[in-house]
């Protein structure tokens, strides 16, 4: 593959598919949450009110629980007490209370090809037409010629971008992003925050956790700050966006 | 604190008085002579490990349900306290054995059944040692603890009917085989005993295992800051 | 998804990635056959004795085959955490136990099969007359052997030593299988072949206490 072709797949647009299902505006709920791993507080008493469509980041230092906060928004951690829920603004809609989540691991497997990969997360989500969609989702992501290469081969840049179609997979009202941006290059930063961009404008409610200011965080309509697993600062209640994203960075 | 203290007395002193009884108050058997006064201990620590291990199992189900640190405290008490057990009759049994029929394991039915008992109590145990974090180690330990005691009567049904093949000496036959009431009356005194025993035991363990733990906590947050 | 639907798209998964490097079966069928070779080494049986050990010695080394074919189940999926991803996906948690338990059942039967005659030749023992029935007790106890197995699986794969504590959790557990198939094993291939049903059916309740454990209690295995 020529540098040409590379930049061409990088710079893949993402065409916001016409869905089939209108995404019902979803919103996200923490109450109370604790999460204690053998008597020492991840988290303590976190209460936080999303609303369906913002773009919020979580920032705060390493530890200070912005991944356990994810991870229980996502359903993999249960909290120790406390809960999570998904308020839908149109109450006739159908929600689609499953979160999109994404981490640091491409969390699909490296020994399926890309299009089996999501068709398997297609299917076991109940998606109808499971491999048309996957072949919408490789399009929208720009890994239509890999489709059939294991993602074993694939380069950081594309398992990130496997990684987002499998959480899209659903077309989630929700999208939950652990530290999107760690070990991309700018080009690839540029992509995800178009990428993020669109995804946020056509509905999904969009939740990550970042480290200092980039193409990415401009896109957030609001901040919150961690440290040692409280909020410490929010800028729907006054605080500078700009003060939370740089909390600790010199 | 004295109740702790005067549990222990009392269980020590049932003790002591169940032993005095079996080998002075129980008559001597007709057949094995003074050995078989093993019998009453063997018997008793038996009943009273498997006993420890029951509560061990419930004590997994509600760790499991309700999550609280003192059922895990409780786990590990009382399955350190059945396998002390389980390990003395793996000991009288041979000990008995070998005067009467000069060998040291006999492949007797229960007594092989015993022993896989104990291979799955200190697989626990050691499964518990290589989980570090408190709550995983609890979970995944109460989870293997459940698994392990449903297993407990499929050993003993399968040892029992299948291995039969090869009749081996029963040892020490069954509790209720051919004994005098005397000798009926020293082994449930000495049952009663051990589970008073292995009671004041599994408390002691529990309160250490509860400072431990406070130990633990207060280290890691001294380590946090 | 129902529980079925998703079970069987994920064995699909589980099939398709172990036909597709067949790791997990070759090494399993070598490791079975280095096994029963040894065996003869070690022990030397006439034939009569051979009839009489032999299908003790296949299950052994079975089980043995079993405790290393299993570790891969749960720690395949810690590479990219695959685990969470299913875990978001699925509806029941169980789907993703069955789905791997059917599979490990499978390469299990299939192992067995693939040694069937190699053991009939090492140990000269006559397969073919009760093969039916052979094959009804290598499907229980093989079930009974995955359902344990995959269970546990999830356990070690969250513990250090993994690949020596596997074995040191299963091997004690699964007793009631080795005892119970090996015994009617031992009497299908005699000279007088009976069938004892009453082992067939304790075979069968384990393999159910088992699967129902592992029904009410699979999702707390999989908790973080």
């Amino acid at each position: 593959m020529n540098m040409v072709e590379l930049h061409q797949v990088q710079h893949g647009d993402f065409v916001a598919a016409t869905p089939t299902t209108t995404l019902s505006p979803t919103g996200l709920r923490f109450e109370n949450i604790d999460k204690r791993y053998g008597g020492l507080f991840a988290l303590r008493r976190v209460s936080l009110e999303i609303a369906p469509g913002e773009c919020v980041v979580l920032a705060g230092r390493n530890g200070s629980g912005k991944t356990t906060l994810l991870r229980i928004a996502a359903r993999i951690v249960r909290p120790t007490a406390g809960k999570v829920s998904f308020p839908v603004a149109a109450s006739d809609s159908a929600a689609n209370g499953r979160p999109g989540y994404v981490a640091h691991t491409t969390m699909v497997y490296d020994e399926l090809s890309a299009e089996e990969n999501l068709v398997l997360f297609a299917k076991l989500q109940g998606v109808p037409e499971a491999k048309a969609r996957a072949e919408e989702l490789l399009r929208e992501v720009g890994l239509c010629e890999r489709r059939s290469s294991l993602v074993r081969t694939f380069s950081r840049g594309m398992r990130q971008r496997i990684a987002i179609a499998r959480a899209l997979v659903h077309r989630p009202s929700v999208l939950l992003f652990d530290e999107p941006a760690t070990g991309l290059d700018p080009l690839g930063i540029s992509w995800l925050a178009k990428t993020l961009g669109q995804v946020n404008r056509a509905g999904c409610t969009v939740v990550m956790s970042l480290h200092g200011e980039s193409e990415i965080s401009a896109l957030a309509t609001r901040a919150v700050q961690l440290d040692a697993g409280s909020v410490v600062a929010d800028t729907a209640s006054g605080s500078s966006l700009r003060s939370i994203l740089t909390f600790g960075v010199a | 604190m004295w109740k702790r203290v005067l549990l222990g007395a009392v269980a020590i002193a049932l003790v002591i008085a169940a032993a005095y009884a079996s080998f002075f108050v129980a008559p001597t058997e007709r057949t094995m002579g003074l050995i078989q006064r093993i019998f009453y201990f063997h018997v008793a620590s038996a009943w009273a490990g498997m006993d420890a291990f029951f509560v061990c199992f419930i004590a997994n189900l509600l760790y499991v349900w309700k999550r609280a640190p003192k059922y895990d405290w409780l786990s590990v008490s009382a399955a350190e306290v059945g396998l002390v057990l389980t390990t003395v009759v793996l000991i009288t049994g041979p000990i008995w054995a070998h005067p009467v029929w000069g060998i040291w394991w006999t492949w007797d039915a229960r007594l092989t059944s015993t022993f896989v008992l104990w291979l799955l109590y200190v697989s626990y145990l050691l499964l518990r040692t290589l989980i570090e974090e408190p709550d995983r180690r609890a979970l995944l330990s109460s989870l293997f603890g459940i698994f392990a005691f449903l297993d407990v009567p499929l050993v003993f049904g399968a040892i029992r009917w299948w291995r039969t093949q090869h009749p081996s000496p029963v040892i020490m036959g069954g509790a209720n085989s051919g004994l005098e009431p005397t000798m009926k009356k020293v082994l449930f005194f000495f049952v009663f005993a051990m589970h008073a025993f292995a009671a004041f035991l599994i408390v002691e363990r529990y309160i250490l295992e509860k400072m431990k733990n406070e130990l633990d906590i207060l280290t890691r947050e001294a380590e946090a800051v | 998804m129902s529980l079925l639907a998703n079970t069987a798209t994920l064995l699909g998964k589980e099939l398709r990635t172990e036909f597709r490097s067949r790791e997990l079966l070759t090494t399993t069928v070598v490791f079975i056959v280095v096994v029963l070779v040894l065996f003869s080494f070690a022990i030397n049986p006439t034939t009569e004795e051979s009839r009489e050990f032999g299908p003790g010695l296949l299950w052994l080394a079975i089980l043995f085959a079993a405790s290393l074919m299993l570790q891969p189940c749960f720690l395949r999926e810690q590479a990219n955490d695959t685990l969470s991803s299913l875990r978001l996906a699925v509806s029941d948690p169980f789907s993703i136990f069955l789905a791997k338990l059917i599979a490990n059942t499978l390469f299990l039967l299939l192992t067995e099969v693939l040694m069937l005659p190699l053991f009939a030749a090492f140990y000269n023992v006559p397969v073919l007359p009760m093969l039916h029935y052979l094959l009804l007790v290598l499907f229980l106890g093989s079930l009974g052997v995955s359902v344990a197995g995959t269970a546990l699986s999830a356990i070690s794969a969250q513990a250090r030593m993994r690949e020596l504590l596997l074995p040191l959790l299963l091997l004690p557990l699964l007793t009631p299988i080795l005892v119970v198939s090996a015994t009617v094993s031992v009497s299908l291939l005699d000279r007088e072949p009976v069938v004892q049903w009453k082992g067939i059916g304790f075979l069968a309740i384990f393999d159910l206490v088992f699967l129902t454990a592992l029904w009410l209690f699979g999702e707390y295995l999989l908790e973080e």
